[in-house]
């Protein structure tokens, strides 16, 4: 019963010690608290006083006050106090309770955790031991490994002793070498010396030149005498090839030099420019460092002294340019390394209010990209008019150029052409009622005529004999009546058609009318045709409005390029802005 | 390009006149005809002479003035000289039991100059007065001898009791100028610049060492540039007499300048290229695919470019490993470091060869100071020359092809001829319009396209 055993654990400070009479109650008192009714065999009617009295002694122990006193009275049990302990004694139950619980919990965890250490222990006993076996091993390789080295010493020592020893024997037979081999030379330049003895002294075969005719010589001069003077003139020729030899080469140097000391004074001119407009900036500025204002007087100094002394060869100038450019050289270094430490500086600050900044650059970002569309749409809008007005495949600028120059002469020339046209076009029509005029003079005449001879029919009919005169008059009524109406017909036939072709008749008398600045008969004959093709010039003349047409959108395209340009022009503007301001 | 038919010569020996007039090669050798040598015209390659020679051709070379033609012939000791336009004039020199190991030509072209074996002395003959004269104690070494450009001095090392001098003798006369002793152990070379002012002399291997010399006599410099490993290899001026580049067994190129004579910069050969600028191009070999139809007899019997390999350069990313020879470190003189330098004729442009990268060239650029391109052959490279005129590089490496290199690009050409033309070495024309190509046995003349490249 292990309940049991821990409440007696937890109460066994108070009851074990104090009541050792009255353990059989206190034993009992679990059955009390469990079950109400096991109450019977606690107290019965005859043992209330006790029951009372060792409650009381009970309560006073817990630390309760007491349930009956004995000056009040007797036999009454005050309820009131009976309830409050006994809610009290239901709170301590309760409290108890929930300690047990939690101690028991508190148990389980330390004997899991008990166990767990133990496991632990157990194997960092496992892990020590095989690390001492490893340390152990270890130490035996480091000595074994110590030895080693020793012996390799050893060896190395001896090894070096060997090198130094054969490096010694090897200098001495290299020199004992040498100087065999110089013996040998020696023995060997004496042995030539003989030999060539022997050779010039040896009579029978001599080395000899057989030549046909001796050649001259290849300059065409002739060999000159060993002299003093020869010699000199050998020196001379000598000195004269090295003379020129360094010359050409001081003057490669001389060149470069002038380059390299152009190219120095470009840098220091530049860097003088940096550095000035930088000295003025610094000027406005407070945080202007001290030290700069020191030198910026004698930077003065070498700006001025500097410019003049660059074509100046001598040691001093020299000397002053380059200290000068070193100098600049080196403020131009702390500038460039202040400008980045600035911009460093500039980039962390820029990060750190990064967050504040954007809702304004965000603003002006859109209003850029705004902007940005709108020209889009614009360039979008002017290509589409582009595209409508080029619908024809010149839709290069030079090309639409081209035609734009070929139009107009085309123009010029029709307009001109429509000009004579015209002209010719009125005298025709002159013509024309010059010839109306005439035919109608001629029909006119004609009918006098006719009635004349009428007239002279009649009259010839009424002298004849009414016979032979009818029948002759019959007949030649007839002929007649056969020839006029031919003749009219003819004429009315050839009305028109005499018209139209007179024209074309040089000896026409219309023709003085046309003006003696146009007689050539190609001329003519075109007039002609133009004329006799009047119907077909109407679609001449319109395809003539079609093309003024497109000359007219031709001229338009250049100002609408210009328009483009002006409108790239300021998208590059606005480029530009940007990378200023992005910059 | 076009390809001239081929010619058969001997030896190796084959030289365009200084003028660029005249083609002499060597003749093989026949039953009847013996030691020829014939002179063609260049332009229409129709023989104009032919000489015969006493015996086997050892070396030949042009006079200045491109009249005559001298023809040593080391064994018997003997030198002939033939004129071009007077065809039964002869010369002979006849060096006796002395004996000849070397014959040159003085700038002037009317002197021969001719070493004796073991460089008893040289001796100097002319032409026009039959006089002989000797230059006693000249040193054997790689370069002992060297004219300047002009024609008017030449320098001679010489080795007496031990120590190195060195002589400048003037030309004309060949009266002794100068005569100074170099602080050398043991002189390899001299050259002179080409403004010919300054001589550079270095030591041998075993130490590096340069030593610039003014003209009369004076040390101008010294450059060492490490201690006690192998030193210099090569040395070279550029045209311009304004660098002066130095190989040596470190596979590196160092430039000095002529002011200061001071180190400008390095060029190192390393073996894996990675972040330079440069193009690396590499020789991509390719058999042509043989389709079934092309396996006709017609085109066996006919064509013999069926077996040859077709090749083209490819341009390689970065980085790139290059095959490297390790050295054999036991064997004296071992195949590593910069053997070959060569400036273009405008200075711009360095090319070099690394011995332990035999299939190698590194073109260098002057003016940026670094790598500008690197060609990577299938097989090891054996000649190469720069254009005289244009910054155009060709080389050649023991293959049926001509490859050329200018800073537009890289190009492998096929040597159109039958029988396995493979190009041994090459020189260019004066004109730069032309190459001679020796094989073994064969040349053959290649005609650039003028007009193509100046595109």
């Amino acid at each position: 019963m292990p309940e049991s055993s821990l409440v007696k654990d937890i109460h066994s400070s108070s009851t074990e010690c104090r009541a050792s009479p009255l353990r059989q109650f206190s034993q009992s008192s679990l059955p009390l608290h469990r079950n109400s009714y096991t109450l019977s065999t606690f107290c019965t009617e005859h043992n209330v006083q006790e029951c009372l009295s060792h409650i009381n002694q009970e309560m006073s122990s817990l630390g309760l006050p007491p349930v009956w006193t004995e000056s009040a009275s007797n036999s009454e049990l005050n309820v009131v106090v009976v309830l409050n302990c006994m809610y009290d004694l239901i709170q301590l139950h309760r409290r108890g309770v929930r300690t047990l619980e939690n101690m028991e919990v508190e148990q389980l965890k330390s004997s899991s955790n008990v166990d767990y250490l133990q496991l632990t222990s157990t194997r960092l006993k496992e892990q020590l031991e095989l690390s001492k076996r490893e340390n152990t091993g270890l130490l035996e390789r480091e000595r074994q490994l110590q030895l080693k080295v020793k012996s390799l010493q050893n060896l190395l020592k001896n090894e070096k002793e060997e090198v130094q020893k054969l490096q010694n024997i090897i200098a001495s037979r290299a020199s004992q070498y040498n100087h065999e081999m110089k013996r040998k030379e020696r023995e060997f330049n004496k042995l030539k010396e003989r030999l060539n003895q022997l050779l010039v002294d040896k009579k029978e075969k001599k080395q000899a030149i057989d030549v046909l005719n001796s050649i001259g010589r290849a300059d065409g001069k002739r060999s000159l005498w060993k002299t003093e003077k020869t010699e000199a003139k050998h020196e001379g020729e000598m000195y004269k090839t090295l003379l020129s030899d360094y010359d050409t080469r001081q003057r490669e140097l001389v060149l470069e030099n002038a380059e390299l000391r152009k190219v120095l004074q470009q840098m220091k001119k530049d860097m003088v420019s940096i550095l000035s407009s930088r000295k003025q900036t610094l000027k406005g500025d407070k945080h202007e460092d001290c030290c700069i204002q020191a030198d910026s007087e004698d930077e003065e100094e070498v700006f001025d002294s500097s410019t003049g002394s660059v074509d100046l060869y001598c040691v001093h100038a020299r000397e002053k340019l380059t200290n000068s450019i070193r100098l600049q050289w080196r403020r131009l270094k702390s500038h460039v390394e202040r400008l980045d430490s600035q911009a460093s500086l500039a980039q962390i600050g820029e990060s750190r209010n990064s967050d504040a900044v954007p809702r304004e650059t965000h603003e002006e970002e859109m209003h850029r990209l705004k902007l940005e569309i709108q020209q889009c749409k614009d360039f979008i809008q002017t290509q589409q008019q582009l595209l409508q007005q080029l619908s024809s495949p010149c839709d290069e600028e030079t090309a639409s150029l081209l035609s734009d120059c070929f139009m107009l002469q085309e123009k010029e020339r029709l307009r001109e052409e429509w000009k004579t046209l015209e002209e010719q076009r009125k005298i025709f029509e002159r013509e024309r009622r010059n010839f109306t005029e005439a035919a109608i003079r001629l029909s006119h005449e004609r009918k006098a005529f006719e009635e004349d001879r009428a007239m002279w029919l009649k009259h010839q009919f009424l002298n004849l004999s009414p016979f032979a005169d009818s029948k002759k008059s019959q007949l030649s009524k007839s002929k007649s009546a056969f020839l006029i109406p031919a003749e009219t017909q003819a004429g009315a036939g050839s009305a028109p058609e005499k018209l139209m072709k007179c024209p074309s008749d040089t000896t026409s008398p219309t023709h003085r009318c046309v003006p003696p600045t146009s007689p050539s008969t190609t001329d003519l004959c075109r007039t002609f045709c133009l004329i006799s093709e009047n119907s077909s010039t109407k679609p001449k003349t319109k395809t003539e409005h079609a093309e003024e047409s497109s000359v007219f959108c031709n001229g338009n395209v250049p100002v609408q390029h210009k328009r483009w340009n002006n409108s790239k022009d300021h998208s590059s503007h606005t480029l530009t802005r940007e990378k200023n301001s992005s910059i | 390009m076009n390809f001239s038919e081929v010619f058969k010569q001997t030896n190796q020996l084959c030289k365009v006149s200084p003028d660029g007039k005249y083609l002499v090669s060597g003749l093989p050798i026949c039953t009847q005809t013996k030691y020829r040598l014939v002179v063609r015209d260049v332009s229409t390659l129709q023989i104009l002479q032919l000489y015969t020679c006493l015996d086997q051709i050892s070396h030949m070379e042009w006079s200045s003035d491109s009249l005559f033609i001298l023809c040593a012939m080391y064994k018997r000791g003997l030198v002939q000289v033939w004129s071009l336009e007077q065809p039964d004039w002869h010369c002979k020199i006849d060096e006796g039991s002395i004996g000849l190991v070397s014959s040159r030509w003085s700038p002037d072209g009317r002197h021969i100059l001719n070493t004796t074996e073991f460089h008893l002395r040289v001796t100097v003959w002319s032409l026009c007065t039959k006089a002989v004269s000797y230059i006693k104690y000249p040193k054997a070494c790689q370069k002992g001898i060297d004219f300047s450009r002009d024609g008017c001095y030449m320098a001679l090392a010489e080795r007496r009791d031990c120590k190195d001098y060195v002589s400048v003798f003037v030309c004309d006369d060949w009266h002794l100028l100068r005569h100074f002793e170099t602080e050398t152990q043991d002189l390899a070379g001299l050259e002179w610049s080409p403004n010919g002012c300054v001589l550079a002399v270095w030591d041998s291997c075993l130490e590096y060492k340069v030593l610039l010399y003014s003209l009369d006599g004076r040390l101008l410099s010294t450059y060492s540039a490490y201690e006690w490993s192998l030193g210099v290899k090569s040395v070279t001026w550029s045209p311009s007499s304004q660098f002066l580049a130095i190989g040596s067994y470190d596979e590196k190129v160092r430039i000095l300048n002529h002011i200061t004579w001071k180190k400008i910069t390095q060029f190192d050969h390393p073996a894996a290229i990675n972040n330079t600028k440069a193009v690396v191009y590499k020789e991509v070999e390719k058999r042509p695919a043989v389709g079934s139809d092309d396996l006709s007899l017609h085109n066996i019997t006919i064509g013999t470019t069926l077996f040859n390999t077709q090749s083209k350069y490819e341009i390689c990313p970065l980085p790139v490993q290059i095959p490297v020879v390790k050295p054999d470190p036991d064997r004296a003189n071992p195949k590593i470091g910069v053997s070959t330098l060569a400036f273009s004729s405008d200075s711009r442009y360095l090319a070099t060869r690394n011995d332990n990268m035999t299939t190698v060239v590194w073109v260098w650029d002057m003016q940026k100071m670094n790598l500008e391109a690197v060609l990577e052959q299938t097989s090891a490279i054996r000649c190469f020359q720069w254009d005289p005129r244009r910054p155009r590089l060709a080389l050649c490496t023991a293959t049926t092809k001509l490859y050329l290199w200018s800073p537009a690009g890289c190009v492998s050409v096929q040597v159109p001829t039958e029988g396995g033309f493979q190009v041994q070495s090459l020189s260019w024309h004066c004109s730069g319009d032309s190459l001679i190509l020796l094989g073994k046995e064969q040349l053959c003349l290649c005609y650039m396209d003028t007009d193509q490249d100046e595109k």
